[in-house]
């Protein structure tokens, strides 16, 4: 067990050199020089060139990378070329919307889609079974920003129940919070609920057809338990896979999902560097996110081997 | 499959499975058809657009700003007097270019990549440690960073899209062949001193057409989702061209007065989305007979 | 023949698939079986026999296949007619099954001690400690060791033989009247077989339990029958004690499924063909190390497993050799060795002569064609996208044969092996195993070789296709003089095709020489231990009676 750990973390570190080593070079090879951008159009040749030797623009190439390197190891993201601002503050700051955003997405997405795509596989080719596909296809071809505005029209302007956009941090009281998190929320698991509902079905559909599941029933156990007790739980390990692998869906949900409802969150962050060419944040949060996605796939190879014995010698 | 759970003495579970596929191989028939329809009525649309549009997509008329459905602008105009029925007829040629131009280059990319990644062992390692990093960049991340970036023309935009879809499919190839080449027909083939590119050529390379081909169309409809919503979070192609993400995006200030102006782009592209989805699906589920002999 | 004791009684069960014009898989099955008993279904496969076991306990797949007509009675009661609870409380208690694959039959994320409870807390209202104690004694009974840790431990930990058993004990658990045991043993080495089919013997006799027992192997059918059921195509052909019917078969069907199976005597010597060796193969040796990645930099390496040990034979020009042992022995590793598929990592492999054991793939060419290999699963040994032509052509035209030529020569080879001529057309699906494998013959011999290696060439088919394609190799022995390192765990297979025998174990050779000497006065504990556990050993089929 413990060996298996150690062995994904060291597999993980390559992944994220490579990871560094791209976002690094992406974003220094890209055309648009950033210190002429922070010099702005009117500045002359020298104070370019003195904003470059402070940015340490004019060093070889790899001393800027292990520079960087090492300042992203003490958790030094440098600072934002337009707000001047640490960056890591900036992304403090962002936090709190995001996270619970996705965290409510994710609790509605494995309430709904799990036991949905467990009825569907287990009366394959009944009424529930073609329902919960025809959704989960739509589900996933309709773009998050179309359903986005398809729940505003319904749910906030037509029906009033709930407030269009904005955003209420926790202090303002639970009510206000959550009443502005349900339909960002919605929107946003829409895509992810589709995506596992459907790999729950395919996966569930191939353990039944599997030896132990025909044992378990000449047993004579009812068939909740055949299901939930010996299907699911060999199931499992491509459902968490999916979920793994869906994380990148589910950030590009969240991009989407703060633009429509105006959530001052990372993913309108991003979009605000991206547009001003604001190097040191685009780096610190792709780098992040891309970190977090190693992260959350570690954390699901060690579920593997919580869920499968095989895994553990 | 058949012959061979017969030879283990289990022709029950033959049945469940002949029987399986061909429910699924009937299901969607309707589906399919009406799916097929759809898209092909947006192909038309694409192709014929100047003979569709009513007017130009890019002319701008102050004058005539955020107007109503009418017989001179059949679905009004937006925030610019421009004709939105001709933006939106216009706005299926990008989807459209971008969708298959994605399917194909990372189809032209990936397929030599997983080829060689499944045969040789010693570059496989290194190269799926890269895609392991590439797939940790979130796709719209990485697309949203090449673009702006980088100049915004067509040409970028599919490279920006490509680069995120790649590891899938290099994924899904490498895995069948690692599947593939295990098989006793690919080790006759070995002793009957075949050369390596001929292996992998006629004996390999065949046998991940059929998981190949639903990925692409998957891949087809999740590029044209990722250039609307690049274009919807405005950093897309530049906001004249007329697609539907930057109908969209420019009818967002407007949205609660006049719901039409992103209605129209949403339904097309959402149809359109839909439609080379469930063909993926009729696809896969035409397709799979096949994929599972291989493995009988 | 008193009827108060029957267990089972199955009449004219009709079995039909669901679809619009449905096709009878069972038409009209009757047998009975009383408590203590053994039935055997015995039948080739597509014969129903499982299908019948399937449909007893209810078991069938709901939506391909169901049961029309006829009735099934456990102790008077019509399972057919029995509500979804109602067999939910019989399954497990009162008939139990067990399957055919010991190794995909246990749940393997669930540990032992939890499958076998939870029968039991299903069934019965006992309290968890009563249960465990139960459990503990199940495992004691079918024999396993160390029952406490078993009890802990997951499936995968356990070997093929030791699954078999916690299936059995899962499967008697609660002293079912009935036991379906649907070739239980088809997947296990002969000695975990001859144990398993003793274990059942023995409980059954404990319990008075009455067995229906489903196999394809005649052998077995002698070691365990009291009564045989003869299927074939959903009919029940023959049935009778199982001394009566494997000693006057009355029907024609019958008699063909014995006469098939191959004798345990070996075949009487060929007179030797020719003096030139073609295979000399000297100290073989093949050592899997572990493959220790990162973590190799702060572990010791790990000694590796020495599957193939010296291992040392020579072939002549139109002889056999048989490479006998269980799985594990290493004998397929060595046929990958030989063939160069894998390297070796000691010892010496002569072709016509030349050492190849070290040759890169380029020197190897030229020797590629002097060896040829029949791979065990005929369904896996041509590709599925190319036409039976476009594969025996593929070989000879890699060594520069003209199209035409090799087309012209692949025609004749399948009229040699028994094929129509328009098969050169068709693809590999439209072929059943028996001709596919002859097709794989074929296509070895398109090559021209001095060798052919067969790696358990006929143990996926039918006995009544083992006979056939085994009497094609001698043909085209006799035809072309080409020498076969025939491959096998079948010992009866051995003794009816090989001129000598080599027996291994564990990577080491046991045993090695001719034929009627290894197999007619084995030295070798083990291989006398072999030959002592072969099923049906105790019955001389060519001859409808007893062994000598």
């Amino acid at each position: 067990m413990l060996g298996y750990f150690i062995r994904r973390l060291l597999a993980a570190i390559p992944v994220m050199l490579v990871l560094a080593l791209s976002v690094f070079l992406l974003l220094r090879l890209s055309p648009g020089d950033p210190a002429v951008i922070i010099a702005g159009d009117m500045a002359s040749p020298e104070q370019v060139a003195s904003i470059r030797t402070a940015l340490g623009l004019d060093q070889p190439i790899y001393t800027q990378f292990f520079i960087w390197m090492g300042n992203m190891l003490q958790g030094d993201f440098g600072t934002s070329l337009i707000s001047q601002t640490s960056v890591m503050t900036m992304i403090t700051q962002r936090l709190e919307p995001t996270v619970s955003l996705a965290l409510a997405a994710i609790v509605f997405t494995v309430l709904i889609s799990v036991p949905l795509g467990v009825i569907a596989a287990w009366r394959q080719g009944s009424w529930v079974d073609n329902l919960v596909m025809s959704v989960s296809v739509v589900g996933f071809s309709v773009p998050v920003f179309v359903i986005g505005y398809i729940v505003i029209q319904v749910f906030a302007i037509k029906l009033g129940w709930l407030p269009v956009q904005g955003y209420r941090s926790l202090d303002n009281g639970f009510g206000e919070f959550a009443s502005r998190l349900v339909l960002p929320a919605l929107t946003l698991s829409s895509v992810y609920i589709a995506l596992i509902a459907r790999m729950t079905r395919a996966s569930m559909l191939e353990v039944l057809k599997e030896d132990y599941i025909r044992t378990a029933r000449a047993k004579g156990l009812g068939e909740r338990l055949v299901l939930f007790r010996h299907a699911l739980r060999n199931a499992g390990v491509p459902i968490l896979t999916v979920i793994g692998t869906g994380f990148a869906l589910m950030v590009s949900g969240v991009v989407v999902t703060e633009s429509v409802f105006n959530i001052p969150g990372l993913g309108r962050l991003i979009i605000d560097a991206v547009l001003a060419r604001d190097y040191p944040v685009i780096q610190a949060i792709i780098l992040l996110t891309a970190g977090l996605y190693v992260f959350i796939n570690l954390l699901i190879d060690l579920s593997y081997a919580i869920t499968d014995p095989r895994i553990r010698y | 499959m058949h012959t061979h759970s017969q030879m283990h003495g289990l022709p029950a579970r033959y049945s469940i499975h002949g029987w399986t596929t061909k429910l699924l191989r009937l299901r969607p028939r309707t589906t399919t058809i009406i799916a097929t329809t759809t898209l092909a009525a947006i192909v038309l649309m694409a192709i014929f657009a100047p003979l569709i549009a009513t007017h130009d997509p890019t002319e701008l008329s102050p004058a005539s700003r955020l107007q109503a459905m009418s017989a001179e602008h059949w679905l009004g105009t937006d925030a610019y007097g421009r004709d939105l029925f001709s933006r939106v007829v216009y706005g299926a040629r990008i989807s459209l270019t971008v969708g298959l131009g994605v399917a194909f280059l990372t189809l032209l990319i990936g397929l030599p990549l997983g080829l060689i990644a499944g045969y040789f062992r010693a570059i496989d390692a290194v190269l799926m440690r890269f895609m392991d990093g590439l797939m940790a960049i979130p796709g719209i991340l990485a697309a949203i960073a090449i673009v702006s970036l980088t100049s915004a023309n067509l040409w970028m935009l599919m490279i920006a899209i490509t680069v995120p879809e790649i590891p899938q499919i290099v994924r899904l190839v490498r895995s069948q062949v690692l599947a593939t080449r295990e098989e006793a027909f690919v080790e006759a083939a070995v002793l009957m001193s075949t050369p390596t590119r001929t292996i992998l050529w006629r004996h390999l390379m065949p046998n991940t057409f059929a998981p190949l081909i639903v990925q692409c169309t998957y891949v087809c409809a999740a590029a044209i989702l990722t250039e609307a919503t690049l274009s919807f979070l405005g950093v897309g192609l530049s906001s004249e061209i007329p697609t539907w993400g930057n109908i969209m995006s420019d009818g967002r200030i407007y949205f609660q007065l006049k719901p039409s102006l992103i209605f129209w782009a949403g339904v097309l592209l959402s149809l359109c989305i839909l439609s080379i989805n469930l063909l993926g699906d009729a696809a896969r589920d035409a397709l799979d007979p096949i994929m599972k002999r291989k493995e009988g | 023949m008193s009827t108060d004791n029957i267990v089972l009684r199955v009449e004219s069960l009709v079995v039909e698939t669901v679809d619009k014009s449905p096709k009878p898989i069972l038409k009209g099955v009757s047998f009975e079986i009383q408590a203590g008993e053994t039935l055997c279904l015995v039948g080739e496969s597509g014969s129903g026999k499982s299908v019948s076991s399937l449909t007893t306990v209810g078991l069938l797949p709901s939506g391909s296949l169901r049961a029309v007509s006829g009735r099934v009675e456990l102790d008077g009661e019509n399972l057919l007619q029995a509500t979804p609870k109602r067999l939910n409380e019989l399954r497990g208690s009162r008939m139990a099954m067990i399957f055919q694959e010991p190794m995909t039959a246990l749940n393997p994320v669930l540990s032992v001690g939890k499958q076998l409870d939870e029968v039991l807390a299903c069934h019965t209202k006992t309290s968890t400690a009563q249960r465990r104690t139960q459990v503990l004694d199940a495992l004691e009974q079918v024999h396993l060791p160390d029952i406490q840790r078993m009890y802990s431990s997951f499936p995968h930990q356990l070997s093929g033989g030791q699954r078999q058993r916690i299936m059995i004990a899962m499967a008697l658990l609660l002293k079912p009247r009935l036991l379906i045991a649907d070739e239980p043993t088809t997947a296990l080495d002969v000695t975990t077989q001859h144990q398993i089919l003793k274990l059942i013997r023995e409980l059954q006799q404990k319990h008075g339990t009455a067995v229906l027992f489903i196999t394809h192997d005649m052998g077995v059918v002698v070691d365990i029958a009291d009564r045989v059921c003869v299927m074939k195509t959903g009919k029940i052909v023959e049935q009778g004690p199982v001394r009566q019917v494997l000693s006057t078969p009355k029907e024609a069907y019958t008699q063909c499924l014995l006469t098939a199976v191959p004798s345990l005597t070996p075949r009487p010597p060929r007179p030797a063909r020719g003096p030139r060796q073609v295979l000399d193969v000297t100290g073989l040796e093949k050592e899997f190390v572990p493959s220790q990645g990162l973590l190799s930099w702060f572990r010791r390496a790990q000694a590796g497993t020495k599957a193939v040990n010296s291992v040392s034979f020579q072939l002549q020009e139109g002889r056999t050799l048989g490479i006998v042992g269980e799985s594990g022995s290493g004998k397929s590793t060595l046929a990958r060795c030989v063939m160069r598929l894998i390297s070796p990592t000691g010892g010496i492999v002569r072709i016509n002569g030349q050492d190849i054991s070290v040759l890169n793939s380029r020197s190897l060419k030229p020797h590629r064609g002097c060896i040829q290999m029949v791979f065990q699963d005929p369904y896996r040994s041509l590709n599925p996208r190319l036409t039976i032509g476009q594969s025996l052509i593929e070989g000879p035209m890699n060594y520069g044969k003209p199209r035409n030529t090799a087309m012209l020569k692949a025609k004749e080879l399948l009229e040699l092996v028994g094929l129509p001529p328009d098969a050169i057309d068709r693809f590999p699906h439209q072929f059943s195993g028996g001709q596919r494998q002859r097709i794989a013959i074929a296509r070895a011999l398109a090559m021209e070789p001095d060798v052919i290696v067969a790696d358990e060439a006929v143990s996926a088919l039918d006995v009544s296709v083992q006979a056939q394609v085994l009497a094609l190799f001698d043909d085209i022995q006799q035809r072309f003089g080409v020498a076969v390192l025939f491959i096998t765990h079948d010992l009866r297979v051995a003794a009816q095709i090989c001129d000598d025998v080599l027996v291994m174990q564990r990577g080491q050779v046991v045993e090695y020489g001719p034929a009627q000497q290894v197999l007619g006065n084995p030295q070798a504990a083990y291989t006398r231990q072999l030959i002592d556990v072969a099923p049906g050993r105790s019955w001389d089929f060519a001859a409808f009676a007893p062994a000598s």
